[in-house]
């Protein structure tokens, strides 16, 4: 990476300067924090939090130990995976048909990506009233359809709740990725396409889809770290994680262990967990830009 | 494009049709449910789809918060005032420091330049989700509990506005820096008067992005208050659910969701080539 210019300034204390609002608070609530992470997740503190005791990788053994906190993984897993899928098929379908309109195409962006702006909490709230039990509208359309609909009661409908009100927060990002990435093909190669007598489907296939590929590896790298740690949110107001522990998401159950259950050091070595997933998902993201840029 | 095929251009038309009726449908509920009495939505299920008559009083009660038998609600009015305070202060705040690292970084060579710029890329790594209870401490036994500098000022460093700025400015013509020289401007001159001003697309693009996160903040306020008159709208409209399926105000719920909603939707839909430009270069 070049990170410099060829022509500089000289001066050996503005830089500094410059540099330093950033880093005070970079060290401050970000390096200092995790340092303190990373050092609680090998001790553990006696129920009063007078004292506490080096104990090695024993935080970490008891997580792997715990029928809950694997539980959680498997949760988050098939959370992702139906986020990722979902949102990414659906997008794709309307970035296709936007592309393909002539006349009001700006008209369909606008009108698709406004939910962008939509508070993840907010979204949780909104369709948690939908499908609210006892007065949600589309809960009862669900019953006269013959369908027991309860997200309190049943953890499948929960999930499908948060899944669907996160995908529908994520639909519109990934949307204008799409549709920025259609729009980039040459027309010229769509058009040759059609000229050999491809259909509009043969030439999605074919022409189009191959094309898109960079775009959707990166928009599905991109949405599982949404899944993954910005859909907390969603799931603290439309679940609280319930019923059970059934919709309790990897992030939601670090802040619950931590902040309701007081469980330091298991909070610390699942914070710590969570911090390889995202290195690993940061590095996968990043040397993947590098070949993005080409295209 | 070289044919034309009028079924399929109607099938397109209807399937995005389709899909900004079922973006909107939330969101029209939402609004029809803010215009009707707490008994209506309650008691008529399935609520009726038309809007009724109460748009007013709900958001009047909303506003000012309300405590009367049919039950209670804190004002709204004040907690917008922090969620806008916040996402202004975080938005400005990311781009000023964010404009400052990345002219250090670029435009002068001073030792521990590369580990500054890796510093500030690890921070991608950092979410607060890895790190709540340490950060939390740090920010209790810093007194910033409950204040906004406490609820702004460590959602202010940002990875993504660095290098964006870095990338713009790396663009930037070094011949622009040598007639700076040669006019005899240093190099706050230099920032202030040439880079700053070609730098207010990014600026633009990077402030639609950075209100939004701001304003739909959720676990970092829920970490640092616990006193009402702190809480961001975001988080108070979670609190009002609380009360049970039933129980709960839907009216005055929803109308707070409006009115969450109104300010950062205001900004994508009046600022969209800008949030455009944003999303598309903060994942470049």
């Amino acid at each position: 990476m070049t990170i410099a210019k060829r022509v500089r300034f000289k001066s050996w204390w503005l830089p500094w300067v410059l540099v330093a609002p950033q880093m005070a608070i970079v060290l401050v609530f970000f390096f200092w924090p995790a340092g303190q992470a990373l050092f609680q997740s090998v001790l553990q503190e006696d129920a009063f939090g007078t004292s506490s005791e080096f104990v090695g990788l024993q935080n970490f053994r008891r997580l792997w130990q715990d029928a809950s906190y694997l539980a959680s993984f498997k949760t988050t897993a098939i959370f992702s995976v139906l986020v990722a899928t979902l949102g990414l098929a659906l997008a794709l379908v309307l970035a296709v048909m936007a592309d393909r309109v002539v006349r009001g195409a700006n008209t369909y962006k606008t009108l698709l990506i406004w939910p962008y702006a939509v508070a993840p909490a907010v979204a949780g709230v909104l369709w948690l009233f939908m499908f609210a039990p006892s007065v949600g509208i589309v809960s009862f359309w669900l019953r006269a359809a013959g369908i027991d609909w309860d997200a309190l009661l049943n953890s499948r409908h929960a999930m499908t709740l948060i899944v669907m009100a996160a995908v529908w927060k994520q639909v519109s990002y990934n949307f204008l990725f799409f549709l920025a990435g259609l729009q980039s093909i040459p027309k010229s190669l769509v058009e040759a396409a059609a000229i050999d007598g491809a259909g509009p489907w043969r030439r999605f296939w074919t022409v189009q889809f191959p094309l898109l590929t960079p775009t959707t590896f990166f928009l599905l790298v991109i949405n599982i770290i949404y899944a993954f740690f910005d859909t907390f949110a969603i799931v603290d107001a439309a679940t609280e994680g319930g019923p059970g522990k059934d919709t309790a998401i990897l992030v939601y159950k670090v802040y619950y262990d931590g902040f309701k259950a007081l469980d330091l050091g298991g909070s610390a070595a699942q914070s710590v967990v969570l911090m390889v997933i995202v290195i690993v998902l940061t590095v996968i993201q990043f040397r993947y830009v590098e070949k993005r840029v080409n295209y | 494009m070289v044919e034309n095929r009028p079924v399929a251009d109607a099938l397109a038309h209807l399937v995005l049709l389709l899909g900004v009726l079922i973006v909107a449908f939330p969101v029209y509920i939402t609004f029809i449910a803010s215009t009707q009495t707490a008994e209506a939505i309650v008691q008529n299920v399935p609520m009726s789809l038309l809007p009724g008559d109460q748009l007013i009083s709900n958001y009047t009660r909303a506003l000012v918060g309300s405590n009367t038998q049919g039950g209670s609600n804190p004002p709204v009015a004040p907690m917008m005032t922090v969620s806008l305070i916040t996402a202004l202060v975080i938005a400005v705040g990311k781009i000023v420091i964010s404009l400052l690292s990345a002219f250090a970084v670029v435009y002068f060579r001073f030792p521990g330049r590369s580990i500054v710029f890796w510093m500030i890329f690890v921070t991608l790594m950092l979410p607060v989700e890895v790190r709540i209870l340490p950060t939390y401490k740090v920010v209790s036994d810093l007194g910033m509990l409950n204040t906004y500098a406490g609820l702004t000022v460590p959602l202010i460093a940002s990875a993504t506005a660095t290098f964006l700025f870095r990338q713009f400015f790396l663009t930037v013509p070094d011949e622009l820096v040598e007639a700076a020289r040669i006019d005899g401007a240093g190099p706050l001159r230099f920032f202030w008067d040439v880079l700053l001003p070609l730098s207010r697309t990014s600026i633009a693009a990077l402030f639609v992005i950075q209100f939004i996160y701001g304003w739909n903040q959720y676990l970092w306020p829920l970490l640092m208050t616990t006193s009402e008159d702190m809480y961001p709208v975001v988080m108070g409209i979670k609190r009002m659910i609380t009360g049970g399926d039933a129980a709960t105000e839907w009216n005055v719920v929803m109308a707070t969701a409006i009115l969450a909603m109104i300010p950062p939707a205001m900004v994508v839909i009046l600022m969209q080539k800008w949030f455009v430009k944003g999303l598309v270069d903060t994942e470049k």
